[in-house]
């Protein structure tokens, strides 16, 4: 069996929504070159409506980091920013027809990258929010995942 | 085009190779331990290939013992050596950071024994120095094990000096050949070694078969215990058709040894001068002191695993010392240990070509890499800082 599914190869080799946003609304970074992995993504957002009317991203990574951000942007396109909150590991790994095992932290910083931008969003908007809720984002810049 | 640029990781079974081993499977297949003719037909081709790959090491066929491969031959040869010395109260192991994983797990596993194992530091170029082995020996050391190439980064280490440095001093010395055996000349009596491995499959052999020379005088520890084969040394029914096409692979890749090299090096060489017109890109490990076909280099910016993968898309077959590529959560412990940072090890590709590629397929290497290279930076938000100045360079 190939290392991973077709699903992951196709997002891997025609990666959607790939590039930046000049004047973006939210900006979320994740990862750390040093563990191989970073994730960037740049989110436009209707102020009114909340939804998610654009959305790119830029990853420094594995064949899996590259697909999991390209799905996951995938998967918000179009959604508000609560439904984009509610972007899980487990649905971008489900929707890629599964990761190897040593690959699934590639899709948490996929979740977390959403997460960012949201969070950047709400910074830069003045909007409030429970710090708590965005705690393993500040938690995964120590990088835990790779051991550094 | 699909190219085949991994001979470091294995390599195809040559027809020389093929030829001899066939009949050892359909026509010859007796055991070779049976008393009758048949069998002993299997023992006498034991017998020629043991003395075929001692004639091509400067051995003496009585110091050649069969394995399953590489990793065997340095699993026997590092304990052997540290029982043997732990007898005369000597627990000290000699070693380099950037071994393969064979020698480096088998060091830890004694070391939580109780012996004590001091790990060379190579330099930046990828070579030991000689003086560093010098003042790591000790009253209570029992082996020195360095590689004669290094499987990564292709630097070939100073094995006759290490060699003759450890024999004035009395201490057992193994190398770990496998990158080097059937590549370049080795002579285990001009180069004063006690112990030597290698690997069928890097010089165009099956895999499931390798060689440990151990000089007469060592005296073996069996790590596969059983019947009488070997010597006693290592039990188990001989491979006979691998072991074979062992001999006879390393005795055509030794009689071509030169024609090869000169095949391969300019190849190696194009590929090395077309790939570093690569922006912030990085040659590693010496030149000077080289296998003829490794080629290691980083690229900033990038992660080698998604660079495999879509020179995979390519027809290239290659590899990388990136953390994604080496299973574990590090990078390569060989990039590391000649000081490259981390996300610059990320950013690796090992390219290793033999005499069946061609200048052709290297074109194919040279057209496609750079190519990758930009499209892969081009989402990278490593390179994207680096553009800006928003971080250094580091390469």
């Amino acid at each position: 069996m190939a290392l991973y599914s077709e699903k992951v190869m196709d997002h891997f080799r025609n990666p959607r929504n790939v590039g930046q946003i000049d004047d973006a609304d939210g900006i979320g970074e994740v990862g750390n070159a040093k563990c191989g992995d970073i994730m960037r993504m740049y989110i436009k957002v209707d102020d009114d409506s909340k939804v998610i009317t654009d959305i790119k991203f830029n990853t420094f990574g594995c064949g899996s980091a590259i697909a999991t951000s390209s799905m996951a942007t995938e998967m918000i396109m179009g959604k508000t920013i609560d439904e984009a909150l509610e972007l899980s590991n487990k649905a971008v790994v489900e929707a890629l027809d599964g990761l190897p095992t040593h690959k699934i932290h590639c899709s948490v910083l996929a979740e977390q990258a959403v997460r960012a931008a949201v969070k950047d969003y709400y910074d830069r908007k003045g909007i409030e929010y429970n710090p708590e809720d965005f705690k393993e984002i500040e938690e995964d810049e120590l990088h835990e995942h790779c051991g550094l | 085009m699909f190219v085949y640029a991994d001979n470091a990781a294995t390599t195809s079974v040559s027809k020389t190779a093929l030829d001899a081993m066939l009949p050892y499977l359909t026509d010859y297949y007796g055991n070779p331990s049976s008393l009758y003719a048949f069998g002993q037909k299997a023992a006498e081709a034991l017998t020629a290939a043991r003395e075929t790959v001692a004639a091509c090491i400067n051995a003496d066929p009585k110091e050649i013992y069969f394995t399953s491969g590489g990793s065997e031959a340095d699993n026997q040869a590092i304990v052997s050596a540290a029982r043997l010395g732990a007898r005369k109260g000597k627990k000290h192991l000699i070693s380099t950071q950037f071994e393969h994983h064979a020698v480096l797990h088998t060091l830890a596993k004694l070391e939580k024994e109780g012996f004590e194992v001091t790990l060379l530091d190579p330099h930046a170029d990828g070579v030991i120095k000689v003086e560093d082995v010098e003042a790591a020996i000790r009253e209570d050391t029992a082996l020195v094990t360095i590689m004669f190439a290094n499987n990564e980064i292709g630097t070939v280490q100073p094995i006759a000096e290490i060699g003759a440095l450890c024999r004035s001093k009395g201490v057992p010395f193994h190398t770990d050949a496998v990158q080097a055996a059937g590549h370049m000349p080795i002579d285990v009596k001009a180069m004063n070694i006690d112990m030597l491995s290698m690997s069928g499959h890097k010089f165009h052999a099956p895999k499931g078969v390798g060689v440990l020379f151990a000089r007469k005088g060592m005296l073996l520890t069996n790590i596969i215990e059983g019947g009488a084969q070997e010597r006693g040394k290592r039990a188990g029914t001989e491979n006979v058709a691998g072991i074979v096409a062992m001999a006879a692979a390393l005795k055509e890749s030794c009689d071509h040894m030169e024609e090869n090299t000169a095949k391969i090096i300019p190849m190696r060489d194009k590929l090395f001068a077309e790939l570093s017109k690569i922006p912030h890109s990085k040659i590693n490990g010496s030149l000077e002191h080289h296998v003829p076909g490794t080629v290691n280099m980083c690229f900033e910016g990038i992660e080698g695993e998604s660079l495999l993968l879509m020179l995979d898309d390519q027809g290239i077959c290659a590899s990388s010392g990136s953390a994604c590529t080496s299973g574990s959560l590090d990078p390569s412990h060989v990039l590391l240990s000649i000081g490259l940072p981390h996300e610059v090890a990320h950013g690796s590709l090992r390219l290793s070509i033999g005499e069946y590629n061609t200048m052709e397929q290297i074109d194919h290497i040279i057209e496609v890499v750079p190519k990758v290279v930009e499209y892969l930076r081009s989402m990278s938000p490593v390179w994207d800082e680096l553009q800006k100045g928003q971080r250094q360079h580091l390469i």
